[in-house]
This record gives structure tokens, sequence and C-alpha cells, in this order.
């Protein structure tokens, strides 16, 4: 048996003192009423359903809206420690953007054997219509979520790279909002970094890399699968704070060479498109046929440079679990530089040597299945049943090369507001992270996940996580 | 604009209104119930056909009964015209759209949809009903103070306007449908049976009684009462008022995007013939016959509005 783990927290060091980040909150909660704190955590909760801050939960009969829960005290992150961070994450996602041209055009790293080719050739994520197309601006993943968590001061991984349509960013824009409506003084004392102009860059952003089709002022429109998806609050969110048409698959057509919107007054250009639905769905002529959510013929029109596609198609191989243990090789093959960010250690259960000491070491373990998400198909080994355990032990038996294992990390803790006071829940981070042809911009911060259920390590919203407000210092 | 955009504005201000339109016949037929018990049922009867859920009333519940009424009209989740049924739907359109509401008008659905859905959880008692009603008027009228005084006035306010105008024409095209025979002329037979609660009852239900003695005093007639509540382009719930209302917003959005559309001339066409027809005429062809073909030509004019602005394809 090993001795109890202790985890850092972010908020107070070992003997109890608050950190200096967090010094000045610290002498606020023991000025404020504690009362009064749990009522206006009440608060909160009122002002996110009456504003209809909710999303919709997978795999429920009726669509049922829920809350995400919101823990009133912000997790706070020092200048110094995000100037660090973001270095190491704008290295990261350059590296995947050059990594995504590779793969899609002469494939250098395979050919230096860097990456293995049967790890890109086989995947799913792998989209053969991509190869040899220039997205316009040269621009892979527009928008990209990186997690992150801490494990000690100086100690953050990257979990994983999210280069699909990574979501939850309303969040990181409502929860300030309810922040600043809740506790304007907190905002007076406190010099917090601004994220609320994160619609305008992400704009800004896409409307950079639109097509050179484009005529006059670029047409953006977010295309969402609709009012019954889990984020469409978020999609309804986005598309009105850019000022951008929402649209769904039905909306919109091949018109002239063009992808084209239903209006009032008749079909009209769309420039860029924020899409939210994956891959799969974008184009029935091309992936999934019985698809209803995309637009038949969108990948042609894009192939021809007719409509910006953000993210691009296929970019989920670099975010893929599998491709995740070779990042560091990736950063370094691409920037010539070490990668700043740190990978979690990680088996490729596929590899037979790997396989055996998973199998080993199952009960020390975080399993995951590669093209996973959202916390679904995963174990945490130590938290797990026998039974569990097991039933695990039989899936990576049959097919190993859909798992990777990493060693459970020892999350940092921040406390949360609870009726009897504080208490240390564990978290994760996930900075947003804009990619347009000329820069990359990181809105300071990023969602705070935080697991509301003491010693869980699993903080997905649609496994009872909640979210913090994230602050950065000003300098 | 997004067709589907237009479409979800249009809606979702219809079903609103639908919601506000519901509680008021509800109102009527409980006053009708507490004054002349004798004629209960036939009121419920007409009340549901008003409401348009006549059809699914019977298939539900056959039997006419007060409390399965009120009830069905209020709380029935499969019936697009119950309150908690259009409440629902507007939230819904309100959703789709969310990217055209201003933060007031957003709130002011999704508080209303929050609030009904809560006070219709279970049933209503008779003594709450009142109450209720109430509560179910202010919403609606909570959101329609929002879109006044906050949305901007380009074409998608007038989608919205269109959308509470032609709900308004057709309910109260709808009701005078219904009680026709309580508003034949003064000397035919069958009037001698209706009173003045009747009279009455009607004027609620468009929330006009207390309009109606403004410009009339104390003297009711069935030919002044169906005129007032036909052809007034000055009672907001008329439906001469409304179809002029529904005529200028339709040539708003001609002169926005620049171009009429058949639905302009259908809107133009009934505006007209309602302006030329006098009460007399009306009662002269036939008060029922009149306002089945006014139903008729909104529900016409509603899908040639659709096809126009392409809510659907």
């Amino acid at each position: 048996m090993q001795d109890k783990p202790t985890f850092f927290d972010e908020m107070f060091d070992s003997s109890g003192q608050a950190r200096p980040a967090y010094a000045q909150l610290v002498r606020w909660l023991e000025d404020e009423d504690f009362k009064r704190l749990i009522r206006k955590s009440d608060d909160a909760e009122a002002f996110f359903r009456r504003t209809g801050i909710t999303f919709n939960v997978y795999s429920q009969q009726e669509a049922e809206e829920r809350l995400i829960p919101f823990d009133l005290l912000p997790r706070i992150i020092t200048a110094l420690e995000w100037s660090r961070l973001t270095r190491g994450i704008e290295q990261r996602v350059r590296a995947i953007n050059a990594f995504l041209h590779d793969i899609y055009h002469r494939q250098e790293i395979l050919r230096a054997g860097r990456v293995p080719v049967e790890l890109i050739a086989r995947n799913a994520a792998f989209v053969p219509q991509m190869i040899g197309v220039d997205p316009p601006g040269g621009v892979y993943t527009h928008i990209v979520g990186v997690d992150l968590v801490r494990t000690g001061s100086d100690e953050f991984y990257v979990l994983e790279d999210n280069a699909r349509t990574p979501s939850g960013v309303s969040y990181m824009l409502e929860n300030r909002e309810t922040m600043i409506h809740m506790f304007p003084e907190l905002f007076a004392q406190i010099h917090v970094r601004q994220v609320g102009d994160y619609p305008t860059h992400l704009r800004r952003s896409l409307v950079a890399a639109a097509p050179a089709a484009t005529q006059g002022r670029a047409v953006v429109a977010v295309l969402t699968p609709g009012i019954h998806n889990s984020a469409y609050f978020e999609h309804s969110f986005l598309a009105d704070q850019m000022g951008a048409e929402l649209v769904e698959g039905h909306d919109l057509r091949v018109d002239n060479g063009r992808i084209a919107m239903r209006t009032t007054q008749g079909f009209m250009p769309v420039d860029v498109l924020y899409r939210r639905v994956d891959d799969d769905y974008l184009d029935p002529l091309v992936f999934n046929p019985d698809s209803l959510l995309g637009v038949p013929g969108i990948m042609d029109i894009y192939r021809a440079g007719g409509i910006t596609i953000a993210n691009a198609p296929g970019t989920g191989i670099a975010d893929d679990k599998a491709i995740y243990s070779y990042m560091p090789d990736i950063v370094e093959f691409y920037t010539g530089e070490r990668a700043i960010l740190k990978n979690v250690p990680t088996w490729r259960c596929g590899e037979a040597d790997s396989l055996a000491y998973v199998l080993d070491h199952l009960d020390e373990l975080v399993v995951k299945e590669v093209h996973g998400s959202g916390g679904y198909g995963m174990l945490v080994g130590p938290a797990a049943s026998k039974k569990e355990l097991a039933s695990f032990r039989r899936k990576l038996i049959k097919s190993p090369g859909n798992y990777i294992a990493q060693p459970t990390l020892a999350l940092s803790t921040v406390p949360i507001l609870t009726k009897s006071g504080l208490a240390p829940r564990h978290v994760d981070l996930r900075p947003y992270v804009l990619v347009s042809p000329d820069r990359v911009t990181i809105t300071p911060g990023g969602l705070t996940r935080v697991a509301l259920k003491k010693g869980s390590l699993v903080v997905n919203s649609s496994q009872g996580g909640g979210t913090k407000d994230t602050w950065v210092l000003e300098d | 604009m997004l067709g589907k955009t237009a479409g979800g504005l249009f809606w979702m201000y219809r079903y609103l209104e639908r919601c506000e339109s519901v509680a008021r016949l509800i109102e009527a037929g409980f006053r009708i119930a507490l004054a002349r018990p004798d004629i209960v049922e036939d009121e419920w009867t007409s009340i549901l056909a008003a409401a348009g859920s006549r059809a699914a009333y019977d298939e539900r519940h056959g039997r006419i009964r007060e409390s399965i009424v009120v009830d069905f009209l209020l709380r029935d989740r499969d019936n697009p015209s119950s309150v908690l049924g259009a409440v629902s739907i507007a939230r819904s359109n309100a959703r789709l759209v969310r990217t055209e509401l201003t933060r007031e008008v957003w709130e002011s659905v999704n508080e209303s949809w929050i609030t009904l859905k809560q006070a219709l959880d279970a049933p209503v008692h008779n003594r709450d009903l009142p109450e209720t009603l109430g509560l179910i008027r202010r919403q609606a009228a909570l959101v329609r103070g929002a879109l006044y005084s906050t949305q901007l006035r380009n074409d998608g306010y007038q989608f919205s306007q269109l959308g509470i105008s032609l709900e308004r024409a057709s309910n109260t095209a709808r009701i005078v449908d219904m009680k026709y025979y309580a508003l034949l002329r003064s000397g035919s037979s069958m009037v001698q049976t209706v009173s003045n609660v009747q009279w009455e009852t009607i004027l609620r239900t468009v929330s006009a009684h207390r309009s109606y003695r403004w410009l009339y005093g104390g003297d009711m007639t069935p030919e002044t009462i169906a005129r007032f509540l036909i052809l007034d382009q000055r009672m907001p719930r008329a439906i001469l008022f409304c179809i002029d209302g529904v005529a200028e917003c339709l040539e708003n959005l001609a002169k926005m995007y620049g171009r009429r559309l058949p639905s302009n001339e259908l809107a133009d066409r009934l505006q007209d013939d309602l302006r030329r027809v006098t009460i007399t005429d009306i009662y002269d062809a036939g008060l029922k016959g009149f306002t089945v073909d006014v139903v008729n030509r909104l529900a016409v004019l509603s899908q040639q509005i659709e096809e126009d602005y392409r809510y659907y394809q």
C-alpha cells in the first residue's frame, strides 16, 4: 500500500496559509458573512436558469436542460505562471498546425520515422479527402482547447489537445459575467485580466482566415446540430456575441459554387463556417451518408476554396489519444525546440510491453479509450471496483490498440464553497486558443472544471463536474 | 435574416399570443359558469372551438366537463393550443432564434416558460384560477413589453409583429364565428334567449368590455358589438385593426427588401375588403359565412408569408 497521496492545493499551502496569489481573496473571504455567500451561490443558480445557460444531457430520453454547477470561489493564476503557460501553449498549437499540414501533404514526419505510419493510415480520425488541400490562410485549427492539469507549484501537464470542436468557452465568459454581477467589489480590489473580448477575437480570427472567394465583408455563420444538442446554448451564444448567423444543415446548400444560406431574401453565400458538428456529419456525400446535420457537397466547395471550415476537417488526427504520446516529438520536429509543456507519460496498450505493464498495474492507472471523449469509456484504476477492473481487463485484452494508459496524476485542488465551509476539490484547466494566419491569441485563463465529489478526479460536466471562474492576475 | 429565423420569430409570437387568448377564453367561460350555470356546457364547447381545440378534446375526453376542459386548455402538453403547450413551443422557437432576441426579450420568454411550467405543474383549483389566469396574461405582456421597448425595428421586428397581429386577427375571427348566434341581428328569434351576459363575455374574451363601454356607454346591440369586434380600427383586437397591422408589416418588409410579394397582395385585398364593407353588408350576406371566410383567408395568408419569406424552404 502506498502512502496516502498528498495533493497540491492552489489556495492554501501545507501549513494552511493562503498562497500569495490568493492572499487578497482569502482576506476578503474572512470578512464575508458565510451565510451571504451561500445565498449568493443560490442566486447564481437562479441567474443561470433565467438566462438559460444550460446544457442538454446526452442519452436522456426527453431532452432535459441542466445547469453546470458553478462554484463561487475563483481559481487564480499568477501573471508569471500564465506567461510560462502561454509560451508552452502557443508552441504546442503551432506544432499541431504544422503537423496537420505535413500529414495532409508531404508527410515528412512519417518519412523521418518519428511517428509510425500505421498510426496515421489506419486512424479513423485521418481524413483522406484532406490530402493536398490547402485550407484558406493555412490554418487548420482555428480554435483549440488545451486541457491542462497541475500537480505541483511548477508542474503543469497537458492532458489532451482538443483540436476538433472544443466546447465550454461560453461558460468561461458567463462565469466571469456572473462573478462581476455578484461581487463587483472584488474586481475593484483584485486586478484580473479580462476575458470578455474573446468573441471579438474569435470573429477577427475567423475573418482573417476567410477564403479568397469572399466578396466585401466576410459572412460568418455558426453551424449547430440544433436546439437538442448538448452544447446548443454555446452555439447560439457565440453566434450572438460574434454577430454571426446561427445555421443548421438544412439552412445551407450549394449555390453557384459557394455554400449559401437560405435567407428571407433568397440564398446568400457564407464565407466562414464555424462548424460545431463533427467531421463525420459534415457532408453526407463524403462522410456518413445518413447525416442530416451537414451540407451535401460542402467538401467539394471547400476543396475548391469556396468556403473556410473552422476547424478544418481532419484535425482530429492531431488530438487523437494515440497520437498524444508522440506530441513531444511532434513539437520538436516542427519547432526545433523542446516542448515547454510536459506530456503525461503514456503507455500505448497496442504495444506488447506496455500492455503487459498496464495489465499488471491496472489499479494504479487511468485507462482511456483512444477515441472516447467526455469522460466516457474511461477507467480510473484507484477508484474502480474489482468488477470494473475485471471488465476493463477483458476489454484491454480484446482490443489493446483501442486504449492508452496513464499514471493517476495527483491533480491539484482548489477549495469550493460547501454548506459546511471550504472543501478542496480537484480541478483542471482548459485555456482557449485562437489561431489565425497572422497570430495566435490565448484568452487569459480559460475554463476551470472542478470535480464536485470529494476525492473524484473526473471533472467532466456530463459526469457531475462543475466550473469556476478563472482569474489570471495582472502583472 | 435566415428564413428559419423569420419563421421562428413569427411562431414564437403567435404562440405567446395564443397563451394569452386561451387564458382569456377560460376566464370568460368561468364567468359564464358563475352567472348562467344552465348553459355552461354549450359555453365550454364553443370556447374549446374558439381555442381551436375541439377535435383534440373530443378525441381525448369526449364528454364536456368544466374541470376537464379547463385543465385541458391550461395544461395538456400534447395540445399546442393549451397554455402550457403554447408557451413551450414559444420558448423552443425563442431558443431557435435566440441570436435575434435582445437579452430582455429572451429572458422574459425564458422566465415566462419557467414561471408557467411551475404554476401549471399540477391541476389548478377553481379558487386559484383567477390568479393563475392573471399570471398568464402578465407573462405575455412582459414579453411584449420587452419587444416594444428593446427590439431593433428591423425585419425581425416585422416578423414578430406579424405573428402577433395574425394570431389576434384569427383569434377574434374564431370567437365571432363561435358566438355568431349571440350576435345575430336584433329582432331575430334566437336573440331572445341570449342575455347581456353573453355579450359581456364576448367582449371580455378580447379584453374590450371596458373600451366598448367608453365608446357606446350601456348601449349593447348585436350590431354594434359585431361592428366593434370586426371593423373597429381603434380596438387592438378587432379583426380589421389586426389586419391593418399585418398589411403594414408586410408593406414595411416590401420596402426593406425592395420587392412586393404575393403575400402583400393577399393582405392588401383582405384589408380593402374589410375597409369597404359595412356591418349591414356583413349581416345581409350572413355573419357566419363572413367569419368563416376571414378565418380561411388568414390561414392562406399565413401560408403565403411562410412561402414568400422561406421559413422552411
